[in-house]
């Protein structure tokens, strides 16, 4: 009986170690992503199966909204967080953990490697001080969707001849259609007083690399004065619908589908969605045969737009144990092949310009070649360490869209972003 | 508490000075302290350290993505924040929402518990459970429920209310501060009434029934009867709820984090202690902004406790 009980031991004690030693298998590299359709799971099991037992790529899901994304990632990873391996990263953050040295160092073989054939806009959005700090792996970019209805009324054809936010404007007025633009005081509205700024000619920080005591900002120029122009008159008249101040990307496409529909400046998931509509029943296909796609407005006649340029990248956790397979994993996820694959499969178009080439993305997006020549145009969002009071500031500041005041909006976004910066002031 | 009613001149054996204690009496008292030591120290880990440590944090100039630049910066948080319009802003907006919550919820919570008090015996366990529904469901889901009954592309309050003056099916309730505050407020009451007129219940329960009944045969009226007898009876009762509603609400978080994210100027306190540690991740303000929430709080205890105290002596006759 005795040595029975002694085997059963040895025999639990064995099967312990060996639970153990499961440590000594591939590692397993943990991807922490943003929520999607599924797209970036697929990837990391297509990368898994490619990387013939190397390594394992789970995935781990970050919150819903970027900001949320970029807290969650910023307090594990000040807490020397090893378990973040990879992470998809919202661009506009990307300063700010490549200054607190949350990402690994890119090696310069690789770095050119992952950057070949990227649209310029996002090998900029992936960069810090001129040094590549994540990895580019899918591009994003608004362009402008119209009602073709509408716009022929107007007498517009956006789609060869580029049109401006003010023949936008009179047109929703001429027909009392609601314009589509996101007024909710989130990172959707710096989206688009970035773009309306930077399509004039400015920039919201015209020195984001400086120190904090030496930043400046460019609101108080002709360009911060015609982008917050534009906002009061469509908050103003009530152009953007009744719902403007917390209308979102997916609130605008609702009310765009609807009968006051004219134009809309969005990304291009409305085109996924609006299919899945259409095939689920909820909108007729009447509403998607007259939708058509166009650069993003201009904002001054003659001078080309610069439109919002989102997407994400993919970073390296500092603080990772596997280096180097993290390293290869990289390269395998944002392969051209798997960029096409996530265009089609998640409708958020690729940063390198072959994926766009692939004739399964040119039949599911008829606007392809407009979202890729949007993408070379786009300017990013002020890319410094302190973005988030940046954008915070400006949210509160020309928050309702109604309330935007040309001559004095400016300089109280300006006044209060700088005095935040500085640490006098709240936000 | 209120049965000493029946003590006519409010001598209670408490105040007897403690050299009389027999030894029973200490060993008893030894004994409570042993019993509740346990819990006291880690109520001590888990609350007194935390504080501790945000007003230690307070003192410093500290943003977590920028650890080396970390430096000692005395009470200045606490002069930006108490210099700058928006905590005082926040700081209206808690109060505002609080005064009104409990007010009316105080006066909801006590007609619920009068229904429940008075209701026939069979009824009663079914009723109770039907009042403490919102209590049961999670802050954040009946946000959640409130948002999208009000929202203006998912909402169906346009809708059905659009025959009341001021409501159209373009009403966008978040969209300025009037309406999205009703709406917080509203949500507030919903959710939290059931914790009110449950303690109320516990004090209606224990007003002595003799002295309801000496008042009848006097031929008090029912008003009078709520006054003079009711409503004096249970005075300890009701503040420990006004208490802890007080407190509830001022620390108010859920509804605005959801509804509207502090726009519409209908940040609270707790949102802009949120937004300064978790979002701007700036350690030291927000640990600053934290303290002051908590040093508020302390302040309407105290306030609370000692008016709680006058009422209780009235309330054995010794006032």
């Amino acid at each position: 009986m005795g040595q029975r009980k002694i085997a059963a031991v040895a025999v639990i004690a064995m099967t312990a170690l060996i639970a153990c030693g499961g440590d000594d298998g591939p590692p397993t590299l943990t991807w922490y992503i943003n929520p999607d359709d599924g797209g970036q799971a697929e990837i990391a099991s297509r990368c898994t199966d490619e990387a013939d037992g190397r390594y394992r790529i789970t995935t781990s899901l970050l919150p819903r909204e970027a900001t949320a994304q970029r807290e969650q990632l910023a307090r594990r990873l000040a807490a020397n967080d090893s378990s973040i391996d990879l992470m998809s990263l919202d661009p506009p953050f990307i300063p700010e953990f490549a200054e607190a040295e949350f990402l690994a160092e890119i090696p310069d073989d690789i770095a050119e490697s992952v950057t070949d054939g990227v649209v310029q806009g996002a090998i900029d959005g992936a960069s810090w001080r001129d040094q590549l700090v994540s990895v580019p792996f899918w591009a994003n970019t608004q362009i402008l969707w119209y009602r073709k209805s509408v716009a022929e009324e107007a007498g517009l054809d956006p789609e060869n001849e580029p049109v401006t936010w003010e023949q936008i404007i009179e047109a929703a007025r001429d027909q009392e259609k609601y314009i589509g633009v996101q007024g909710i005081r989130a990172e959707a509205l710096t989206v688009w007083i970035n773009a309306l700024v930077a399509s004039a000619g400015g920039q919201i920080l015209t020195n984001p690399e400086e120190d904090v005591e030496n930043l400046e900002m460019g609101l108080e120029t002709d360009a911060g004065r015609a982008a917050a122009e534009i906002m009061q008159t469509i908050g103003r008249e009530g152009l953007g619908g009744p719902g403007l101040s917390n209308q979102d990307e997916a609130g605008a496409m609702l009310q765009f589908r609807g009968d006051r529909g004219s134009f809309m400046v969005n990304w291009p998931f409305v085109w996924a969605a609006t299919n899945a509509a259409v095939d689920e029943g909820s909108v007729d296909q009447e509403v998607l045969d007259d939708i058509g796609w166009a650069t993003y407005p201009a904002t001054t006649e003659g001078e080309e737009a610069r439109p919002p340029y989102g997407g994400i990248n993919i970073g390296i956790g500092a603080f990772t144990e596997h280096p180097d397979e993290a390293m290869e994993a990289v390269q395998c996820i944002v392969s051209p092949e798997n960029q096409a694959f996530y265009f089609v499969n998640d409708g958020n178009p690729a940063a390198h310009v072959d994926a766009y080439d692939d004739p399964e993305v040119q039949e599911a997006f008829p606007m392809a070649d407009v979202i890729r020549d949007s993408l070379e145009a786009a300017a990013p969002r002020p890319q410094t360490p302190y973005y988030n009071e940046v954008s915070t500031g400006l949210q509160t500041t020309w928050h309702p869209p109604a309330s935007v005041q040309p001559d004095s909006s400016p300089e109280t976004a300006t006044d209060l972003i700088l005095a935040v910066l500085r640490g006098e002031r709240l936000l | 508490m209120s049965t000493t009613q029946d003590v006519p001149t409010g001598k209670v054996t408490s105040t007897a000075p403690p050299a009389g204690l027999s030894d029973r009496a200490r060993s008893e008292r030894r004994l409570g302290w042993w019993l509740a030591g346990p819990a006291f120290v880690v109520m001590l880990l888990v609350t007194a350290y935390p504080i501790a440590q945000a007003f230690y944090e307070s003192l410093f100039k500290y943003r977590l993505t920028d650890p080396d630049a970390r430096e000692f910066n005395g009470l200045g948080n606490y002069a930006v924040i108490l210099t700058d319009g928006v905590w005082w802003q926040a700081v209206a907006v808690t109060v505002l929402i609080t005064v009104i919550t409990v007010a009316v919820e105080a006066v909801l919570g006590f007609a619920l518990a009068l229904v429940m008090h008075r209701a026939l015996s069979v009824l009663r366990p079914v009723l109770r459970t039907a009042i403490l529904v919102p209590y049961a469901i999670i802050t954040v889901v009946s946000a959640f429920a409130w948002l999208y009954a009000f929202d203006i592309n998912t909402g169906f309050v346009n809708q059905w209310f659009s025959w009341l003056p001021g409501i159209s099916e373009d009403t966008n309730t978040f969209g300025s501060f009037g309406p999205s505050v009703t709406v917080i407020i509203l949500s507030e009451i919903w959710k939290t009434t059931p914790f009110i007129s449950l303690l109320l219940l516990a004090g209606l329960a224990q007003v002595p029934e003799d002295l309801q009944e000496a008042a009848k045969v006097d031929g008090a009226t029912w008003w009078q009867r709520m006054y003079k007898v009711t409503i004096p009876n249970m005075k300890a009762a009701i503040m420990v709820a006004l208490l802890f509603r007080t407190l509830d609400a001022f620390r108010l978080f859920d509804n605005v984090f959801i509804m509207t994210q502090g726009a519409n100027n209908t940040e609270v306190v707790s949102f802009l202690a949120y937004r300064q540690t978790i979002s701007r991740l700036e350690i030291g303000l927000g640990s600053a902004v934290s303290v002051l929430l908590f040093l508020s709080v302390v302040l309407i205890s105290v306030v609370f406790i000692k008016l709680f105290k006058v009422n209780l002596a009235s309330a054995r006759g010794e006032g």
